[in-house]
């Protein structure tokens, strides 16, 4: 697959709405009929959606070297939330990829990694915030720059979960997605730069009606001298909830007991 | 500053001019207040015993620990001396001032019924965790604090390496009987405890048991 990743022109105005229907260009191999919607998030931007169970996000890198940072919350009780310490010491990972299972506090699956071409997917790096932001690039403001100025991911965050009412002491530990922090022997971060490809893939099913909001903005460990945050397209679809033999389910028995709990609460 | 693996540095504070001294059994929560400048230590008493803590704000309680910050601001995953524990906001909290056991980790957070269903057993949710004392200490105490400010914590002695390759590891503790942490307040704080009473897991032993906390007013120069 050669993604092309050519914004296409808005439709004709006499198109009852203007949203367009993108996941062709990053995404060819979905479904038609079962495609939700597809956006193209351009590189330091945020938003959020309500996501059902059964439903998927493609995620694809449009350029080398994105990241997307995204917190999750269950859409009816968002007190229950993914909870990063509970996931990793679930799974014994510091990373996550396909067969990785996303987890709340209530030892439920929020979402499960079903396809993944990166192979790693960083837990631990956090979301750049303003004060790294300007001790990092400098200042670009709104008006001097309108709307090319710089803005981190957890001021991103904090604007879409103050959508729903949930405050700064509610932003959680995020997932970066096309990111990749190892750790040394003396404990050490080590960023991989570029470490998506253009065209890298993944996806997550939702196993919970599930709140996400996303940021475009760079990873806080990112290397980059200069604030250049990459685009990411996305393409929701109708899957299903995970089946008998999923994937996932198999993946390792702790996954299986938190799909198990998550699909307690939809019998 | 760069973490590396184990600094072990000594303290010079004598017990007897502790301003607290208060010995927690195995199993059991604890709400604490102390001052900006005042120095906190825990003590292993019978070693590798989880310590599990989140600290927030005295004056303003949606500040809490942040384990992401931390890791970030020093550019790596262990807590040993030198550590600045950092806020949500970005703030340091407290700093590891002394360490006789080196590392402490901060991934692991704190284990809850719910999440040993996943880990262990569906049957095993009955059994006492650290969610369930911090809810209790937080009921009783009626702070404006919540569920949702139960955050990832600081489990103090408990060694969590990550691997080359991405893997997250439980390994034998490098805690023992009396070792201790210490750590001098940058700011005014609640420390919200649990003495894990995690019984599936041989990072204890499958034996929870006692932590001392000791406080000392802020020392002259």
């Amino acid at each position: 697959m050669t993604p092309s990743f050519d914004i296409p022109a808005n439709p004709p105005g006499t198109q009852p709405v203007d949203a367009l229907s993108v996941w062709q260009r990053f995404a060819p191999d979905l479904p038609a009929e079962r495609v939700m919607w597809s956006e193209i998030v351009p590189g330091g931007c945020h938003w959020s959606w309500v996501m059902p169970r059964g439903s998927r996000l493609r995620m694809v890198a449009l350029e080398a070297g994105a990241n997307l940072s995204m917190v999750l919350y269950h859409a009816r009780e968002k007190l229950e939330r993914y909870n990063m310490p509970d996931s990793l010491k679930a799974q014994h990972t510091a990373h996550y990829t396909r067969g990785h299972v996303l987890m709340s506090d209530m030892g439920r699956a929020l979402a499960s990694i079903t396809a993944d071409t990166v192979g790693w997917h960083d837990p631990l790096g956090a979301l750049l915030d303003a004060e790294r932001l300007h001790a990092k690039f400098g200042d670009q403001t709104f008006h001097t720059h309108r709307n090319s100025m710089f803005r981190g991911g957890k001021d991103g965050l904090l604007i879409e979960i103050g959508k729903y009412g949930l405050a700064r002491r509610d932003l959680i530990a995020p997932v970066n997605f096309f990111s990749k922090v190892a750790v040394d022997a003396e404990g050490r971060f080590q960023f991989a730069p570029e470490h998506a490809p253009a065209g890298a893939m993944v996806e997550l099913r939702f196993d919970m009606d599930t709140l996400i909001a996303i940021s475009t903005a760079p990873h806080p460990l990112d290397p980059n001298p200069t604030y250049a945050p990459r685009k990411v397209g996305l393409a929701a679809w109708k899957s299903g909830p995970a089946d008998a033999h999923d994937f996932n389910r198999r993946f390792r028995p702790e996954c299986a007991r938190a799909l198990h709990n998550a699909d307690m609460a939809y019998l | 500053m760069t973490a590396t693996a184990i600094r072990i540095q000594e303290s010079p504070l004598d017990p007897a001019q502790a301003v607290v001294n208060h010995v927690l059994p195995s199993g059991e929560p604890y709400l604490l207040h102390f001052k900006q400048g005042q120095t906190l230590r825990i003590v292993d008493l019978e070693g590798n015993q989880a310590v599990d803590v989140i600290f927030y704000n005295a004056q303003d309680l949606a500040e809490h620990y942040s384990a992401t910050d931390t890791m970030l601001a020093q550019g790596g995953i262990y807590l040993t001396t030198g550590s600045v524990l950092m806020s949500s906001e970005g703030r340091p909290m407290l700093t590891i001032v002394a360490d006789t056991c080196g590392r402490h980790d901060t991934l692991g957070g704190a284990c809850a019924a719910e999440s040993n269903t996943v880990r262990y057993a569906l049957q095993k949710k009955y059994m006492h965790s650290c969610r369930d004392n911090y809810l209790i200490a937080l009921q009783h105490a009626d702070l404006a604090l919540s569920k949702r400010d139960l955050v990832p914590n600081v489990n103090f002695f408990m060694n969590v390496p990550v691997t080359a390759d991405g893997q997250l590891t439980f390994a034998d503790g490098v805690s023992g009987p009396g070792k201790y942490v210490e750590l001098r307040a940058e700011m005014d704080i609640l420390m919200l405890v649990s003495n894990c009473p995690q019984l599936n897991n041989p990072c204890n032993a499958y034996n929870p048991t006692p932590a001392q906390f000791l406080v000392w007013d802020a020392q002259d120069v």
